[in-house]
């Protein structure tokens, strides 16, 4: 697919000496949606203040829509949109005309049809003449995301578009996602509920330490680094693993009182090896009281890559 | 190239900002110039001689106009980027595509704007309390609209350098306004005695305030052409700041 980002060797040392982005390379394609996941600190921030101008990198290139950033700064980023993190808005100010000036700063003339369209689309028509201050977090919210596609970006960054907000409200900001992603919009977002990247994402970047550490398709992600676990609860401890199941990953656990198979590659082969496994049991007259399987999570994925750098480190 | 949108958006909303607070911005400078006249103008004025054939209420006129278009200018400019530095909204501004000639045209615009306003406003008032003509009257606009932009400038670095509430206030308040009040705007340079008569020579605002004294009354303490000179410098070395000041990112972008 056609890139839209490219940014190679990005690097930012801020003035204190700390290292933000260590020599960041990435490619951004049309119309996905890209989850950069990290915890507190990781450097996502930084990424995305580099790419919207906030951020002046220390070194190397950031190009978006064939612009070099540096250069052809103006081009670049009149197609690039930003939701900011905070809620950081002009809060006197009905929710229109908040709309309305993001669309004329970006050098785009006055439009109240598309303006009235943006807010009907993220549920703000009714609250079109309140002040900011006076709506809910969630609406506030919502309305800067209106006033970061009021110039109709094709890149649009959300920098934790569900901090702080509750469950139902997130899964409302999942579908208006989810909706800017049919309107062929790209989208960077960063999280650190992986739930949401293992909900919208089509892609997963992994930022620790200001270094990327891994980049994939986020089921390829899962296939190559997911588990299956399942807990076998035996009617009668074994005192070892009886031949007829050695074949399998899997290990006795509470003094033999129960079986633990640890396997899989995430694209359901642990699921069907488990099945197996417990045809192999009855086979054998292992008798078993209770199952208990769960796949590993993006989180599992994601604490256990943090874990093995930490290692490394 | 400029994007006269993106400067008429930014310059707009400034204004909308200012009208926001419209009774408090209007009523502020009415009172003030108006307290002003009834203690210097008329408690004090009576018995004070005509200065250079100037009756002493008409002559205060330039030094009061001055005295508040400083102030009101360089808080409105430094407030007007400082906020959305403060609130972090700076963020939409850094990640438009508008650069040094939008955003200062823009801001700076607005507060001059603003400061053209106030202007107007107070000469009206002094109108009600003094009888006055202005010799020069299209120079004392284009001085007034100079002085205006400088100062907007110098706000606006006032606004960036800030980084807290009480660095904002400290410029107007611990050295403009102290100076302006010694830069002759209740008096003549000449009736001070020696040595202070030539050390009033090294504050600045003394050549803004016999500036506009030479629009409206064709005689000042200085030359008129010395005081254009200076207020040119002033411009001219704020726009080098800001310059410098975008080209670097400082205290604007990470």
């Amino acid at each position: 697919m056609e890139p839209i980002l490219e940014l190679a060797g990005l690097s930012k040392v801020y003035p204190g000496g700390l290292k933000a982005l260590d020599d960041v390379d990435l490619t951004i394609r049309k119309g996905e949606i890209f989850a950069l996941l990290g915890p507190n600190g990781a450097g996502k921030t930084t990424l995305i203040g580099a790419v919207c101008g906030l951020v002046r990198p220390s070194a190397g290139t950031i190009t978006a829509f064939g612009h070099d950033m540096a250069r052809d700064w103006r081009r670049a980023r009149s197609r690039i949109g930003l939701v900011p993190q905070e809620l950081s808005t002009d809060m006197f100010e009905p929710v229109e005309r908040a709309v309305s000036y993001s669309r004329g700063l970006f050098g785009l003339a006055p439009d109240k049809a598309r303006i009235e369209e943006i807010l009907r689309s993220l549920s703000l028509w009714e609250k079109r003449d309140e002040r900011i201050m006076a709506l809910s977090g969630g609406m506030k919210r919502r309305v800067l995301i209106a006033k970061a596609l009021a110039h109709e970006p094709d890149l649009l960054f959300l920098d934790e578009p569900t901090a702080g907000v509750d469950v139902e409200l997130r899964k409302g900001m999942w579908a208006v996602i989810d909706s800017m992603r049919e309107r062929g919009v790209t989208i960077i977002l960063t999280t650190h509920y992986l739930e949401e990247a293992e909900m919208m994402a089509d892609r997963v970047g992994i930022i620790n330490r200001g270094k990327l550490l891994m980049v994939d398709e986020k089921d390829a992600m899962m296939a190559r680094l997911g588990r299956t676990e399942a807990h076998i609860t035996l009617a009668r401890p074994l005192d070892m693993i009886p031949p007829a199941i050695a074949k399998f990953p899997v290990e006795l656990e509470a003094d033999g009182a129960s079986l633990c198979y640890r396997g899989g590659d995430g694209t359901g082969k642990g699921k069907a090896e488990v099945a197996e496994l417990t045809k192999a049991l009855i086979g054998s007259g292992i008798d078993f009281t209770g199952i208990e399987t769960r796949e590993s999570s993006l989180e599992d994925i994601f604490v256990s890559l943090l874990g093995e750098e930490g290692g490394a480190a | 190239m400029i994007s006269w949108r993106s400067t008429w958006s930014i310059y707009t909303r400034e204004l909308m900002r200012f009208l926001r607070t419209a009774f408090q911005s209007v009523l502020a400078p009415v009172l003030t110039t108006s307290l002003y006249f009834i203690v210097f103008g008329a408690a004090i004025g009576g018995r004070m001689p005509d200065l250079g054939g100037v009756d002493y209420g008409a002559f205060i006129i330039p030094g009061l106009l001055m005295l508040t278009l400083l102030g009101e200018t360089t808080s409105n400019s430094s407030f007007g980027i400082y906020m959305p530095r403060f609130t972090g909204t700076i963020y939409e501004l850094l990640s438009a595509p508008v650069g040094v000639a939008e955003t200062l045209l823009g801001f700076v615009g607005a507060a001059m704007t603003k400061s053209l306003l106030l202007a107007a406003i107070i000469l009206v008032t002094a109108r009600l309390f003094v009888d006055y003509s202005i010799a020069h009257p299209v120079l004392a606009v284009l001085y007034i609209m100079l002085v205006a932009s400088a100062f907007s400038l110098f706000g606006f670095i006032l606004g960036i350098w800030a980084d807290n509430f009480e660095k904002l206030g400290i410029i107007p308040m611990l050295f403009l306004t102290p100076l302006t009040f010694l830069g002759g705007t209740f008096y003549s340079i000449d009736m001070l005695p020696k040595p202070w008569d030539t050390i009033a020579l090294a504050n600045p605002i003394v050549y803004l305030v016999s500036g506009l004294r030479w629009t409206f009354y064709g005689s000042s303490d200085v030359d008129i052409g010395v005081s254009f000179a200076i207020t040119l410098g002033f411009l001219a070395f704020c726009v080098a700041v800001i310059a410098y000041i975008f080209r670097t990112g400082w205290r604007l972008r990470a």
